[in-house]
């Protein structure tokens, strides 16, 4: 009796240690695109790693209870979302709290772009263009920029970001349209 | 599929090659800027910020305020109130003080009616024998 109380405890304590592992496995893993989806969001590398941290924090909380059914880059990327939700909804009703945020300006945001192999106006050009998009970004409704954000800077498929979003792929394409037409119409619209 | 491609078959729009072409570069660079920012904000050593003191600041001046609010909408509230309640007392003083000064026109005129009742009922009690004095004194005053 006694030596099969010990057997289960050892089993127990291996079970939660491979548990720690591949959840430490997992941030290793998806933490970059977490930090990048969020930060492409918020513009404020501060706030995206605040999100970050707390999207694996209620990850590792809930980690028993992820059974697998999507992919974990799914799940963390639905946690991520709502996160940031949450983040904007309180930060609307908190209205008396200093509004400041660390948002970097586009135009800075754009300096991020690799020269290549360009020219000097090509460079400026591109980085011009880098800026009206994300102008657009911004314009967008929380929704399509996700949307845009998950399927042309993280390059997921339609019904993977249908799956993260919980919207069906329809509306996910409807969305898309609506943020591609307003990119354009950005970039059309300064030319 | 190219990135043309799933623009055409997202948005339903391809006609226009060139605009793609372009939005395609655009978009495409987006992605390479937001991924190099990324990564080298992930890379760069970032202090803990914030300090709790300037929350706990945050937070006091936050219900400091909120109770200023509460108090002064409160206090609005009760200052109309007692305002209401002195422009009604006053009101009713009015009333009554008009109600009081009627009555009391009205008393000093039934007086005056009742003294001039008495008056005549006297006048017509003088003797006889003074009649046509009285007479007399009535055409006198009337002229």
């Amino acid at each position: 009796m006694a030596a099969g109380t010990a057997m289960e405890t050892m089993t127990m304590a291996t079970a939660s240690e491979i548990a720690a592992e591949e959840f430490s496995a997992v941030v290793t893993k998806h933490r970059p695109q977490i930090f990048r989806f969020l930060l492409s969001s918020t513009r404020d590398p501060d706030l995206s790693e605040t999100l970050t941290q707390e999207c694996f924090l209620k990850a590792h909380r809930n980690w028993g209870s992820f059974r697998g059914d999507s992919s974990a880059m799914t799940w963390l990327m639905r946690i991520a979302i709502n996160l940031q939700k949450d983040h904007w909804r309180n930060r609307r009703l908190q209205f008396w709290r200093q509004t400041q945020t660390h948002a970097v300006n586009l135009d800075e945001a754009s300096d991020w772009l690799p020269s290549g192999e360009r020219s000097v106006e090509q460079q400026l050009l591109a980085k011009e263009r880098v800026r009206q998009v994300g102008e657009a970004v911004e314009g967008l409704s929380e929704r399509q920029r996700t949307v845009f954000l998950l399927r042309y800077v993280e390059e997921m498929e339609l019904s993977e970001i249908a799956r993260t979003t919980g919207l069906n792929e329809g509306t996910v394409k409807a969305h898309l349209s609506r943020a591609l037409a307003r990119v354009r119409a950005e970039l059309g619209g300064r030319r | 599929m190219n990135f043309e491609d799933k623009i055409d078959a997202e948005s339903g729009v391809g006609k226009f090659a060139d605009e793609l072409g372009e939005l395609d570069e655009a978009v495409s660079n987006f992605r390479l800027s937001v991924r190099a920012w990324s990564d080298a904000e992930l890379s760069r050593p970032r202090a803990v910020a914030l300090p709790v003191r300037r929350r706990i600041w945050r937070l006091a001046a936050g219900w400091a305020l909120g109770c200023v609010l509460v108090a002064g909408s409160l206090s609005g509230g009760v200052y109309e109130h007692l305002h209401r309640q002195q422009l009604a007392r006053i009101a009713a003083d009015r009333a009554a003080e008009q109600q009081r000064l009627a009555a009391q026109e009205r008393a000093r005129l039934e007086e005056e009616d009742l003294l001039a009742k008495v008056d005549s009922d006297v006048s017509r009690e003088v003797p006889s024998a003074m009649e046509p004095l009285a007479q007399l004194m009535a055409e006198d005053e009337s002229k």
